[in-house]
């Protein structure tokens, strides 16, 4: 089946986390200024959310991008 | 319906956004005076002055036009309104609307006695970014006048190509407004501590030059010598447009007066942005903000409200804003306006710092140098009205031992809280 997973552009992001104000318990941004997503893969239950985030980002540097999974 | 949208920056596309999202089928028309649809301002004083890369645009105008059938008519500026008839007047013509959102921003204030003189430059928009850049060379002396944000970016952009800036502030302490004494001073000794010379207290007494600007004298005596200045003292709310159809304005700025729904004193005309005064129930305060963050989500809320009048909700914030100053990254989440500060973590005079501010007990602000991973989280405990107690808990994982006995939660849970979410 078809999964979509969350995409960071490390070139953009610059860590300035609006994504982790809208959805902490995905995306968190670390010491260095490094996103971290907990959990790359967008469930039903999620995808509000995560949309949300990606839409937000003002680097533009997330994305969602579909790929064939067994 | 028509839902007419006057500004296309950032707020003004996230209202329009907005409104098809909520499924709203009505016509939309979107007015905006510049002749680009929304792009990367924050980029213009730092990245983009730096490299000269194109600036990004946040959406293009096909997709506006194909997927969101969105009528956009760019370098149109919105002349006045008439709220009886409702109509909003341009410069190509009246377009009538049902419901409206105002999000024309802010403009720079340059004030009335700086003269016409070549080299001297505000900052706002694309064009002006191109300008500057056109005039920034290795060894090109820079006079800053504002020692704000875009006037330290721009100072701070500066020294990476190789021009020599000096930065002057009429107040003793910069930033006071936005950040607050204690957090103001500290950052503004970034500019001392990367080899920026700074002026403070002290403000123009004449600029010095016949055609183009060669230099200024301070109301201190000092002259200094300038190939270019760069005024960054502040913006002020775009509502010129607006003062004659009787739309209520702050008596101050001429912001627009919002209320919690950000409805202004029209009927079916909302506000969002750099121009709009609205009460704040996250901070208990009514404000006017001045950055990326607001704009966004509060666009996105306004686009929201005009086109579901019947199932409107009230925008609150914990705000939130970057900079970048010599490569460090500043962040502030909250308000400055508390009647404590303390330096939590780090120090005013080292490389990371995180400064609290306090009303009470409650942290109602935060500061950062170079402390990201505890930013979001400061700001989600300014939405839950946290204490001392929970930001010494954020800041220091490790179980407190007794002392603290009968307060047996630490951070609540935030799950769908955050401000930045829709409210229920």
């Amino acid at each position: 089946m078809t999964t979509q997973r969350i995409v960071v552009d490390r070139n953009r992001c610059t860590g300035i986390g609006i994504c982790e104000s809208i959805f902490p318990e995905r995306f968190e941004v670390d010491d260095d200024g490094t996103l971290i997503v907990h959990d790359t893969v967008v469930t039903a239950e999620n995808r509000a959310g995560v949309e949300d985030a990606v839409q937000a980002c003002p680097a533009a540097a997330l994305s969602l991008a579909s790929r064939d999974e067994e | 319906m028509t839902l007419v949208v006057v500004g296309s920056s950032l707020a003004g596309l996230r209202a329009v956004e907005a409104a098809r999202r909520e499924g709203f089928a009505g016509e939309i028309v979107l007015i905006g005076a510049e002749r680009h649809l929304a792009y990367d301002r924050p980029a213009l004083s730092k990245a983009y002055l730096v490299t000269g890369e194109p600036v990004r645009h946040f959406q293009t105008v096909q997709v506006l036009r194909d997927d969101l059938q969105v009528d956009v008519r760019l370098g149109v500026t919105a002349t006045g309104l008439d709220p009886a008839a409702k109509i909003v007047r341009t410069s190509t013509g009246v377009v009538p609307y049902d419901t409206l959102v105002i999000a024309t921003g802010a403009a720079p204030r340059v004030p009335p006695d700086i003269p016409a003189l070549d080299g001297v430059l505000a900052l706002r928009t694309m064009e002006d970014a191109a300008a500057l850049r056109e005039l920034l060379h290795p060894g090109t002396r820079v006079l800053v006048l504002g020692a704000g944000f875009i006037g330290s970016e721009v100072a701070s952009s500066s020294r990476q190509l190789g021009a020599v800036p000096t930065v002057i502030d009429s107040a003793p302490v910069p930033l006071v407004r936005a950040v607050g004494t204690d957090i103001g001073r500290a950052l503004a000794s970034l500019h001392m501590r990367n080899g920026t010379p700074l002026r403070l207290a002290t403000a123009v007494e004449e600029f010095i030059g016949r055609d183009r600007v060669e230099g200024v004298r301070l109301t201190t005596g000092e002259i200094l010598p300038a190939d270019l200045v760069v005024v960054g003292v502040g913006a002020a709310p775009a509502t010129g447009w607006l003062t004659e159809c009787g739309i209520e304005l702050d008596p101050r700025d001429h912001g627009i007066v919002c209320d919690a729904y950000l409805r202004t004193s029209l009927p079916d005309v909302f506000a969002a942005g750099d121009v709009a005064h609205w009460p704040n129930a996250d901070l208990g305060a009514t404000m006017r903000l001045e950055n990326w963050t607001n704009a966004s989500a509060q666009g996105a809320h306004a686009g929201t409200n005009a086109v579901t009048p019947d199932a409107m909700t009230p925008y609150r914030t914990v705000p939130y804003f970057w900079s970048d100053w010599y490569g460090q990254r500043i962040q502030f989440v909250g308000t400055g306006a508390g009647d404590d500060v303390e330096f939590v973590s780090g120090g005013p005079d080292e490389e990371r710092f995180i400064a609290a501010v306090w009303q009470g007990d409650r942290l109602v602000g935060a500061a950062a140098l170079n402390e990201p991973r505890k930013v979001m989280k400061l700001r989600r405990l300014i939405a839950l009205r946290g204490t001392r107690q929970d930001v010494r808990e954020l800041l220091d994982p490790v179980p407190q031992a007794v002392g603290f006995a009968g307060r047996e939660e630490s951070l609540p849970s935030v799950s769908g809280t955050t401000s930045e979410r829709r409210q229920s």
